[in-house]
């Protein structure tokens, strides 16, 4: 009883994409129409698959082991966020009380509570970026979108979100979009990369180019060799070494294995 | 100005002995000891994706030459060959492989050992270890079998960061190819010893790096660190003896046995031996990832590979020579500064994970220094007080001070919280987020000062940072040649 009317009342709110999310979001669940006890999550029969690889690298009774695995593939089955349903199915699959997986959710920055845009950008802003200019990159897609950092553009397109060090800092200034990083910006690039994805209307078509590496440098680069190219590695041939000091070799490894009890 | 410079160069080279002083006054100091790292000395040959990540490549490049070989002279020899070359962990803390890996129990209590490779590289300015995974992942995984045997464990796990989705692409492609062709699981690479290697991919949280909030992580919990004792190596991952290593470590030390230690040993100083992974970001020209000899000068470092600063040496403001949580350097300093362990200790700073992040003088120090501490603030675990609260508290002082909106008095408060912090947490996120915050006072102090006094004084829009990575871009054939037909042209 108490359920349908809290499902009444959301539905006679207007479902609008557009919400303030951040890293730090909420660390409660708020019930909306489109997230709330009677919402349903399961996977899919193809991601059970994945679902039984996944429980295999852990040990069975550690099956919690693979819980941010498995929240990864309900996010992504799920259009790139977690309704409370998926949180659920995943401690059923855990064989673990819910509780153990919405701390889980809300602890890692790279779990949606909240709906994403189909793109969803994070520009990272931690000092080796933006001493490179990611505040500048930051601005233009500001201006560019008509949001700010932790907003969803009103279509759905686009989420903005500025992020903590990605990782790629001989690439900055740089962002991540879905899963792809694009490196070395300039507004002008950036605002290119939005126009590719706004012409690009299946995402499932990779309209969008990618490097070689998987990640784009947009200034014409390959990947970390510099824009002024390479430095070092004009030959590449295999190490030589001295061949016969292996000849010595007598500790059979089967019988460490076995002294081990493996 | 010159004068006093020239000066502390001359008593540093007296102090580090002739070795550093090169007869030509042209030739920058260091190079004529290490007469820089030969590309046949260089471990990582496909840094810059030449070639490809697979297996046939990778044979080609002298990955799994002789493994089954190397595992024959058995875990103590490993060890102890590892020990010999000097070889101190990669990940920033610069621990002594060797010995870390001899942790791991000897005598089997029922439960099994694991090595569990740390891939959550997130340490601001870092960005090696994805190097290494996307272009030589065969590397890692024959690493992780010999350091894996080594310490006498059952598995690897390799716990990546979640956002690089590409990178774990390419590494479990890059492990399922290895078990399609023996060299890992039953019977590995034909030695007798069963090996599995996992692939864990995290979720976007720093604090994974620390080894026991990665433990925690690979367990599916809150990455939140342990108390220590007990150490991994005795109750790691799932109850059992583990440790934690850096994929740089695992992924050096079949070159660095199959070419033997003194070979290692022969780069850089005592005590800093080998060759390493250098990420170099900021305002340089060309920001790249290189391997260089240990205990390279920074300048060196920077005019060789980087091609210099984009307005000359002279306009080096300050660097962080290893990653944001070591303190930052001045331009006196980074003169001076070996890029080693010791030395850079010495200066008060660290080398961390290598990660050289430069800064020229147009950056605002306090505001670079304040977007660390946002850093600190958004990645605390909340596990203990004083890094929660006061990762906070050093951020909220800075925001104000870079506004000159402070008093002066505050600075020595900023630098007794930043104290209060260090040490009084679990792991060392807290002492992290303290360090940057007291290079800051220590070294630009003035810069604090004076925009207290005048805030109107601060041209904040020349402060601004415009869009930078690097000199024009200027390597067309070498692109064209390697870039598979994928790179972007505007």
């Amino acid at each position: 009883m108490f359920l349908s009317k809290l499902a009444l009342q959301n539905t006679t709110k207007s479902v609008v994409r557009t919400q303030v999310r951040r890293a730090g979001d909420k660390a409660f669940h708020i019930n909306t129409s489109y997230n709330n006890q009677t919402t349903h999550f399961d996977f899919t029969p193809e991601n059970y698959k994945r679902v039984k690889a996944l429980l295999q690298k852990y040990p069975d009774n550690y099956k919690q082991a693979a819980m941010i695995p498995l929240l990864d593939l309900a996010q992504r089955q799920y259009g790139g966020w977690l309704p409370l349903a998926a949180m659920n199915k995943v401690a059923q699959v855990c064989e673990v009380a819910p509780v153990r997986v919405y701390e889980v959710a809300s602890f890692y920055t790279m779990f949606h509570r909240t709906p994403v845009g189909t793109y969803f950008l994070q520009v990272c802003g931690t000092t080796p970026c933006m001493i490179c200019g990611s505040e500048e990159i930051m601005a233009t897609i500001q201006d560019e979108l008509g949001i700010k950092n932790g907003e969803t553009t009103a279509d759905g397109m686009f989420s903005l979100l500025e992020v903590e060090c990605l990782g790629a800092c001989a690439n900055a200034p740089m962002l991540q979009m879905n899963d792809d990083y694009y490196e070395c910006l300039t507004p002008q690039s950036v605002r290119d990369l939005l126009q590719a994805c706004r012409d690009n209307k299946d995402i499932s078509q990779q309209a969008i180019p990618m490097g070689k590496w998987g990640s784009l440098p947009m200034n014409g680069q390959v990947s970390c060799e510099g824009p002024l190219g390479k430095t070092s590695l004009d030959t590449i041939e295999p190490p030589k070494f001295d061949r016969s000091k292996f000849d010595a070799g007598d500790v059979d490894p089967a019988s460490v294995k076995k002294h081990m009890s493996y | 100005m010159t004068i006093v410079r020239s000066a502390l160069s001359r008593s540093a080279g007296r102090r580090l002995g002739a070795r550093y002083m090169s007869a030509d006054p042209k030739v920058l100091a260091g190079s004529g000891v290490f007469q820089g790292l030969t590309d046949q000395d260089r471990i990582f040959t496909n840094l810059y994706g030449e070639q490809d990540w697979r297996l046939k490549d990778a044979l080609k490049r002298g990955d799994y030459d002789m493994t089954k070989e190397i595992m024959w002279m058995g875990p103590d020899w490993i060890v102890q060959e590892i020990k010999d070359s000097g070889l101190r962990g990669r990940g920033g803390a610069g621990f002594p492989s060797g010995l870390k890996w001899s942790f791991m129990p000897k005598e089997t209590d029922g439960r099994p050992s694991f090595l569990v490779v740390n891939a959550d590289e997130s340490e601001p300015g870092t960005c090696k270890d994805r190097e290494i995974m996307r272009k030589d992942p065969h590397k890692l995984v024959e690493g992780c079998l010999i350091a894996g045997f080594a310490m006498r464990a059952r598995a690897a796990y390799i716990y990546i960061r979640g956002e690089y989705f590409n990178e774990a692409v390419v590494l479990d492609e890059a492990i399922h190819e290895a078990y399609s062709a023996g060299l890992i699981g039953k019977n590995a690479c034909g030695s007798g010893y069963d090996f599995d290697i996992y692939l864990h991919r995290g979720a976007g949280a720093y604090i994974c790096g620390e080894e026991t909030a990665l433990i925690e992580s690979l367990e599916g919990k809150q990455g939140k660190p342990r108390l220590k004792p007990p150490f991994p190596a005795g109750v790691g991952v799932f109850g059992c003896p583990s440790t934690v290593t850096n994929v740089e470590t695992i992924a050096v030390a079949p070159t660095i046995l199959r070419r033997g230690a003194s070979w290692f040993a022969s780069f850089g100083n005592e005590n800093n031996r080998g060759t390493k992974l250098f990420a170099i970001s900021g305002h340089v020209k060309n920001p790249m990832v290189v391997e260089e000899s240990m205990s390279i000068p920074l300048q060196e470092l920077i005019e060789k590979h980087c091609k210099g600063m984009r307005n000359g040496w002279d306009s080096l403001q300050a660097c962080i020579p290893g990653g944001s949580s070591v303190p930052v350097l001045n331009k006196a300093l980074c003169d001076e500064a070996l890029m080693e362990f010791d030395d850079l200790r010495a200066k008060g700073s660290g080398l961390g994970t290598a990660a050289v992040t430069m800064f020229d003088n147009t950056v605002d120090m306090v505001g670079a220094i304040r977007r660390l501490s946002h850093f600190y603030k958004h990645e605390s675990c909340g596990q203990c007080t004083p890094c929660r609260e006061g990762t906070g508290w050093l951020e909220d002082i800075l925001i104000r001070m870079e506004k000159g909106d402070a008093d002066k008095r505050e600075i020595p408060m900023l630098e007794e919280i930043s104290r209060q912090i260090e040490g009084h947490t679990i792991c060392a996120l807290g002492d992290a987020a303290a360090w940057p915050v007291q290079g800051l006072v220590r070294h630009f102090k003035k810069d604090i000062e004076d925009r207290i006094d005048d805030p109107e004084g601060f041209d904040f829009e020349a402060a601004f940072q415009k869009s930078w990575s690097g000199d024009p871009f200027a390597n067309d054939a070498w692109v064209k040649e390697h870039g598979a037909g994928r790179t972007y042209a505007a």
